[in-house]
């Protein structure tokens, strides 16, 4: 039993060797390559903690870490309160309704980042379409200054980042009992009690992780920040593409990237921690 | 258990005409029937009967398109179901899985808001009663399917409601399960007197438990009546053949005195049934008898001519062993075949095949169907 088990294991593993092969080529082997070239040309060991030190607590590192937490937090949380009521539609719903929902989620899913962002800036530039109709109705007497600013980054990295969000939580609303709120309902619960001792805390897996990805996602985004906020807007991400291709400082873009990295190894390993959960607690 | 018997003589409900509608369908067509304060009462029917229908109307997940729905003579149609007060227990259970079974049984309480301490007592009382109390701080996939229920049972009777409304509660336990878990269900009704409106598609069950059954079919109730006046005097072929084994042997009605029939078979034999005043002679239908009312002999000639017992001779076309029955099947004529079964008593043997076998019953276990 244990020979055909294991046997059976190895041929599985054959399936999974040449993505294994790719990753290894394509991202761990220059990413390790690019981290030895950066860091031997600043020396020691000793030195290069030292050099990371002031980098790392450098005025625009800081500045830019602070935005790029900030950003994602309110991504996160936007994200999070947009896709709630949407997945719950989504959740409860079959059929033409359920259809023209999700098709409006995914298919922008499938769209290239730089054409989404760019129909953005159509949408919201100074004299963009949003800034007409909104003088041409009277609501607003000058424009709106919606387009490289934080508001900016928000709307297109919120955008962007929206079905990920969805999806996670729809998963999570689809496998709740639809018969566990009824039961609630039959024995005595309002719907607001039902919702919040219920239905809130078994999807409040799916907001975990789902909060996680577009975290995960947001602190690394590049195209949206770059193209849509404004000058002092600077994210990490966008830190380092200037070390690299402006200040050709490949050492300090080498710990920032690191730094990036680290971080989102960290999360990702929360992310891995909450979804096993999720697993064990479904059986 | 003095604290958690509900109040008595509430929990009368009626149901005026109500009807559900699914487009031009109508699923449940104008029920009415009454149910007594502390009463078992089961919808029986088979699937798409509009037996759950009716319980949900009742419970309020259903929206009435017409008709009443009175409790205790006041009419609930317009009430959510969560001011209703009905205690509910649903088919797959519906355990809430992030709490344990202490919670679970809470629910119902913290919903209305009990002070703690009540709550704390109510649950080990209810949990008492389902015999639990060791596994309050269990979650549902700890637990085996009958503790399950035992959970959902505790859950909808904690709160004391005077009506309990049960979909097919038993429906996903084994056969032995099941027989326990009906005894202590009824049990617990009649220790707290409550009024259960139970459904299911489980005759024995239904028959088992009940006060009363009113069987559905085609969205409408067939018949009402306790389980052994049903089961003996069906009041259709559908009930007769639903509510377990029945012989249904089509023929003319010949002449009617009082209130018993003579039915006339294709091939001349003439039978005796009880009849209402209602069955006419000349008309067409059916003689219906249980199989177990049937005795079956070895044909010997010289047959006593006793109005008040039917007498069939024919040849025996199969037999099967069902355990504590022997099923014969004997055709008596081509097409009408009865079914006799012999209880598997010491010494109980199986006839052979193609034998000639001599089939008697009262005239007084067979009633005249015409639908």
């Amino acid at each position: 039993m244990t020979v055909k088990k294991s046997r059976k294991f190895s041929d599985a593993t054959v399936f999974i060797l040449p993505a294994v092969l790719l990753l290894a080529l394509v991202f761990v082997g220059p990413l390790i390559w690019f981290f030895i070239q950066a860091l031997a040309s600043v020396g020691t060991p000793a030195e290069m903690l030292s050099y990371a030190w002031t980098i790392i607590t450098s005025k625009a590192v800081v500045t830019a870490l602070m935005t790029t937490n900030w950003i994602s937090l309110m991504v996160t949380l936007l994200v999070l309160l947009i896709s709630y009521p949407l997945a719950c539609y989504l959740a409860n719903n079959q059929g033409m309704r359920f259809t023209l929902v999700l098709f409006c989620i995914v298919v922008p899913y499938f769209t290239s980042i730089i054409v989404r962002t760019y129909s953005w800036m159509v949408l919201l530039g100074r004299n963009g379409i949003i800034n007409q109709v909104l003088l041409y109705l009277g609501v607003i007497n000058e424009p709106l200054a919606l387009l490289y600013t934080k508001t900016g980054i928000l709307i297109g990295m919120v955008y962007v980042l929206l079905p990920y969000m969805v999806l996670t939580l729809f998963a999570t609303m689809k496998a709740i009992d639809p018969s566990l709120m009824r039961a609630a309902r039959g024995l005595g619960a309002s719907g607001f009690y039902a919702f919040t001792r219920i239905y809130f805390p078994l999807s409040v897996h799916g907001v975990v992780s789902g909060s996680l990805i577009v975290f995960i996602l947001s602190i690394g985004f590049f195209i949206t920040p770059a193209l849509m906020g404004g000058p002092s807007d600077v994210m990490i991400a966008m830190l380092i593409e200037r070390s690299v291709e402006i200040m050709f400082d490949w050492s300090g873009a080498a710990i920032m990237s690191l730094l990036l990295l680290f971080a989102t190894l960290v999360l990702y390993g929360i992310y891995y921690r909450v979804t096993d959960v999720r697993r064990m607690m479904g059986a | 258990m003095k604290g958690v018997a509900s109040g008595q003589g509430k929990g009368a409900i009626e149901l005026r005409q109500i009807t559900k509608r699914y487009g031009k369908e109508r699923v449940v067509d104008a029920v009415s029937t009454t149910i007594a304060p502390g009463e078992f009462f089961s919808l029986l029917g088979p699937s798409g009967s509009g037996k759950t229908t009716t319980l949900m109307m009742i419970a309020g997940f259903a929206d009435v398109d017409e008709g009443q729905v009175l409790v205790d003579g006041t009419d609930i149609v317009d009430v959510p179901p969560q001011r209703r007060g009905f205690g509910m227990v649903f088919q797959n259970y519906a355990i809430f899985p992030h709490l344990n079974v202490f919670d679970n049984v809470a629910f119902p309480l913290r919903a209305r808001k009990l002070p703690n301490d009540q709550i704390q007592e109510r649950v080990q009382q209810a949990l008492e009663l389902v015999r639990l109390e060791r596994f309050a701080d269990r979650f549902s996939r700890q637990l085996s399917g009958g503790q399950q229920q035992r959970v959902a049972i505790a859950r909808a009777i904690v709160f004391q409601p005077s009506v309990v409304l049960m979909d097919e509660p038993l429906g996903a336990l084994d056969k032995n399960l099941r027989y326990q878990m009906q005894v202590e269900i009824k049990e617990i009704q009649q220790r707290l007197g409550m009024t259960v409106v139970y459904v299911t598609h489980d005759q024995e069950e239904a028959m088992n438990m009940s006060d009363r059954i009113a069987i559905m079919n085609n969205g409408r109730i067939e018949q009402v009546g306790r389980p052994t006046d049903i089961y003996e005097n069906p009041a259709s072929n559908f009930i007769a053949r639903f509510l377990g084994e029945a012989n249904l042997i089509e023929g003319t009605i010949e002449e009617v005195r009082e209130d018993v029939a003579v039915l006339c078979t294709a091939g001349g034999l003439q039978l005796r049934a009880r009849a209402d005043g209602n069955v006419q002679p000349g008309a067409r239908a059916h003689l219906f008898v249980r199989p177990e009312r049937v005795t079956i002999v070895r044909a010997r000639g010289g047959i006593a001519a006793d109005p008040a017992i039917n007498h069939a001779t024919g040849r025996l076309a199969q037999t099967s062993f069902l355990g504590n029955i022997l099923r014969h099947v004997v055709e008596i004529e081509p097409g009408i075949r009865v079914t006799v079964d012999v209880q598997n008593a010491s010494g109980g043997l199986f006839r052979a095949v193609d034998e000639t076998a001599l089939l008697s019953w009262r005239a007084a276990d067979s009633v005249i169907l015409q639908r």
